[in-house]
């Protein structure tokens, strides 16, 4: 599997996804394919190797969630990218197809507070259980108040 | 015949967890923290006339007791803590201040609070702090303990440990080489041997080198 058959085969079995760069390789893809397209990299790209999952806050744009899937065997790589849209914070869980993204989704979760539709424990994985808001997202003021040490 | 089951009972009984058979044992009442009664028994001394000779004469001994001795508590939090623990090692060798590094907080003296403090840890030091016996001095080593240092515009650092413990030396750079922590400790014994009347904190002398 070279890097260009995987692309033919991308622009083949989804006409929504865009394709850039070889090395990784971004696959920008909507988001009501983001599992189905991650089980399509797994089972015919052979992108067996789950890198990480995180994401980015565009601020007006909304949420963009990130994956990184491997190839190792053919040294290929996919960066797997979404945008969720302004205001949107639930995604599809790729737990799934990978389940090396359970703690992935829900770091991710800690942070950035995006739903992942189908996890089955989706709590705080680093912070504390009661810890409020997200702090990797833009609006998260970083003087926010831990009574008693602040 | 069915053989019955031992009932194990927990040590702490009807406690809900270990932390609160530890507040039970370990916090003190408040009325037991400074006995008045012995304070102004010292007071008392003090000030009848020629009383004065006693009481600097006991209090010069405790503080020389117990400066000779600060057994810190083994506490290594971040990067500072090979900083700590090569002032703990033969080359700088606090040995020879008559401290000890000490595996147990419940027989140390000191803790030095090497490195950032999260919000997440900070309940852990404190933990820790209370396990201390009286009296106790804490020395924040490094930028991060002493006001978040780099980490001070994070979402999850206490911006200084101070606000979790009182602290009697800060000692600053990032990190601290063991000549610094050496200063500190060195300030430190000069504090506690100016105590004053027995259990009163004196003010902190400055001292500059």
């Amino acid at each position: 599997m070279t890097v260009d058959q995987a692309r033919t085969l991308i622009a083949e079995r989804f006409s929504g996804a865009q394709t850039a760069g070889d090395s990784p390789m971004v696959v920008t893809v909507p988001a009501d394919v983001w599992a189905p397209f991650a089980r399509f990299a797994k089972e015919t790209l052979g992108c067996g190797f789950f890198s990480f999952l995180s994401a980015v806050d565009w601020k007006e744009e909304g949420l963009e969630v990130v994956a990184k899937v491997d190839n190792v065997d053919d040294k290929l790589s996919l960066l797997l990218k979404t945008r969720l849209g302004p205001g949107v914070s639930a995604c599809a869980s790729l737990i799934g197809v990978y389940r090396g993204a359970d703690w992935m989704e829900r770091e991710c979760y800690d942070m950035f507070g995006i739903h992942f539709e189908g996890h089955p424990d989706l709590r705080r994985i680093l912070l504390g259980d009661d810890w409020e808001g997200h702090p990797l997202l833009k609006s998260y003021a970083v003087d926010t108040p831990h009574p008693p040490y602040r | 015949m069915a053989v019955k089951a031992p009932q194990i009972v927990p040590v702490w009984r009807n406690f809900k967890d270990l932390l609160e058979w530890e507040q039970l044992h370990q916090t003190r009442p408040e009325s037991d923290k400074h006995s008045d009664l012995f304070l102004s028994l010292t007071e008392g001394i003090h000030n009848f006339p020629g009383g004065f000779a006693v009481t600097t004469v006991a209090d010069a001994f405790l503080n020389w007791a117990r400066k000779s001795s600060v057994w810190p508590v083994t506490f290594g939090l971040a990067c500072c803590a090979i900083e700590m623990m090569a002032t703990f090692a033969s080359r700088f060798d606090v040995e020879r201040l008559g401290m000890v590094p000490w595996a147990s907080p419940r027989h140390a003296d000191l803790m030095i609070v090497s490195g950032t403090v999260t919000i997440k840890m900070a309940p852990m030091l404190k933990r820790i702090y209370d396990q201390m016996p009286d009296p106790k001095w804490a020395v924040s080593m490094g930028s991060c303990a002493n006001s978040g240092g780099p980490f001070r515009h994070g979402y999850h650092v206490v911006k200084g440990v101070d606000r979790v413990i009182p602290v009697d030396v800060y000692v600053p750079g990032c990190p601290p080489p063991p000549e610094s922590l050496l200063n500190g400790l060195l300030l430190l014994q000069d504090q506690i041997a100016h105590f004053r009347r027995t259990g009163t904190r004196a003010e902190p002398t400055p001292k500059v080198d």
